[in-house]
């Protein structure tokens, strides 16, 4: 059974400066440009299911590695070392088999250790995907003024550090869907409603900033009424 | 507590995949067929040439456009685009007066039933943060100078809610067909960092 283990905070990059200049585009990119990323990307989605777990427990997953993991082998790495996390989590493989089999393969004499027993969660969906239907009354309305909450998550959130403490508009309400920041963690599906959140870009960057609007779908719990 | 080893001597990571493989496939848990036809269906079939159906057909049938910007997942569905990733779709269009752009600085959530899995650019630190402070930077490191009387919207995905981009149409393509228009759309126009050209 997973206990809450804290993201490392890398992933939470939105606002951040220090990433360097933007991408280029390279409109002929193969869809796996190395053979490995599409075995890694099917072994993930395979993992979730094996592991008895959820896609947010798969992001929390990711979360949790450290920089290196998280950025040095790109994308499909951190889905792999995502999955890995997954299936120590559940008791699926034992620490120390992926890199034991990895020294075998490459030629090395190394003992494995045996499949342990698994341990699942104890956590069954109440339904397909993401989204709900519930009852509940929505708290907030189109165009009403709402403050992202300043929260200190121990586990997984999808409130990004850039919106937190700032005041919006919501601008869309969206349909009612499982809170990430329980679901991750097996604790409860807290189904509630999500709003598309308006804010202005100097509101989130100071007075300098570009002038923009910021729209981002948060999550009931993550929002308080604002004057 | 279990986490993925981190010592400092790492393994390469293809093969480090091919160890993972090795130990699910051979206790019987993974179908390594099963991991082709994933892998193929992203190779093969769902990627930006869905997108752009759904684009031109905008361009070229108002209800349907209007269905599309009212109710997105459910338009898209009627040209059978559903699947992982594409729960609950929110269509916005591109004008002359403003101009949207899609990020998810959390991870890399993206519309696969549109657009397929996500390319490199949009995955790329850079874009994840800065996208959010600068647009109109970035926007122009990316090849996009947009006027400067052109409102910017940036919409990051934090939910299972995604972002879709309906493009201008270009001039001169009054008498294109559906299918012209389709090949003119490219799956960066669709994310908002790059017009359509005719």
């Amino acid at each position: 059974m997973t206990e809450i283990q804290p993201a490392s905070g890398v992933a939470d990059m939105g606002g951040d400066s220090g990433w360097g200049r933007a991408p280029i585009i390279d409109p002929d990119e193969a869809v796996f440009p190395e053979k490995w990323e599409g075995r890694a990307f099917a072994l993930a989605l395979l993992s979730m299911r094996l592991s008895g777990s959820n896609l947010d427990a798969f992001r929390h997953a990711m979360n949790r590695l450290d920089r290196e993991r998280y950025i040095d082998d790109g994308y499909y790495g951190r889905w792999l070392y995502g999955a890995e996390n997954l299936l120590l989590d559940s008791a699926i493989i034992a620490p120390g088999a992926v890199e034991a089999r990895a020294a075998n393969i490459a030629g090395g004499h190394v003992d494995e250790p045996p499949a342990p027993e698994s341990t699942k969660p104890d956590y069954a969906p109440t339904a397909a995907g993401s989204i709900r239907q519930i009852d509940a009354p929505r708290k907030f309305t189109v165009g009403q003024r709402v403050r992202a909450k300043t929260m200190n998550a121990p586990g997984h959130t999808r409130l990004q550090k850039y919106t937190q403490g700032r005041v919006g508009t919501v601008a869309i309400a969206e349909p009612a869907q499982v809170l990430p920041d329980t679901h991750a963690h097996f604790i409860a599906e807290n189904a509630q409603w999500v709003y598309t959140v308006s804010f202005d870009s100097r509101e989130l960057f100071q007075e300098h900033a570009e002038n923009f609007t910021l729209n981002t779908d948060l999550y009931e719990d993550y929002l308080e009424a604002a004057s | 507590m279990s986490n993925a080893q981190s010592s400092s001597d790492r393994i390469p990571i293809n093969l480090r995949t091919e160890a993972l493989e090795q130990l699910l496939v051979e206790r019987g848990l993974v179908d390594p067929q099963v991991m082709d036809t994933f892998i193929k269906t992203y190779e093969k079939d769902v990627g930006p040439l869905n997108g752009a159906q759904v684009v031109a057909k905008a361009w070229t049938d108002p209800e349907f456009k209007q269905r599309l910007l009212e109710d997105g997942t459910g338009a898209v569905a009627e040209l059978g685009f559903k699947g992982p990733q594409g729960e609950h779709l929110v269509v916005v269009e591109n004008s002359s007066a403003v101009h949207n752009v899609v990020v998810c600085t959390l991870c890399s959530c993206y519309p696969w039933p549109l657009l397929g899995l996500p390319p490199a650019w949009y995955k790329d630190p850079a874009y994840r943060s800065r996208v959010v402070r600068e647009p109109r930077t970035v926007l122009g490191e990316m090849g996009l100078e947009l006027p400067k009387d052109t409102e910017i919207t940036v919409w990051d995905s934090s939910s299972e809610v995604r972002f879709f981009v309906l493009p201008q149409r270009p001039a001169g393509t009054e008498k294109f067909s559906e299918a012209e228009l389709a090949a003119l759309v490219t799956r960066d126009a669709m994310v908002g960092v790059a017009q359509v050209n005719a």
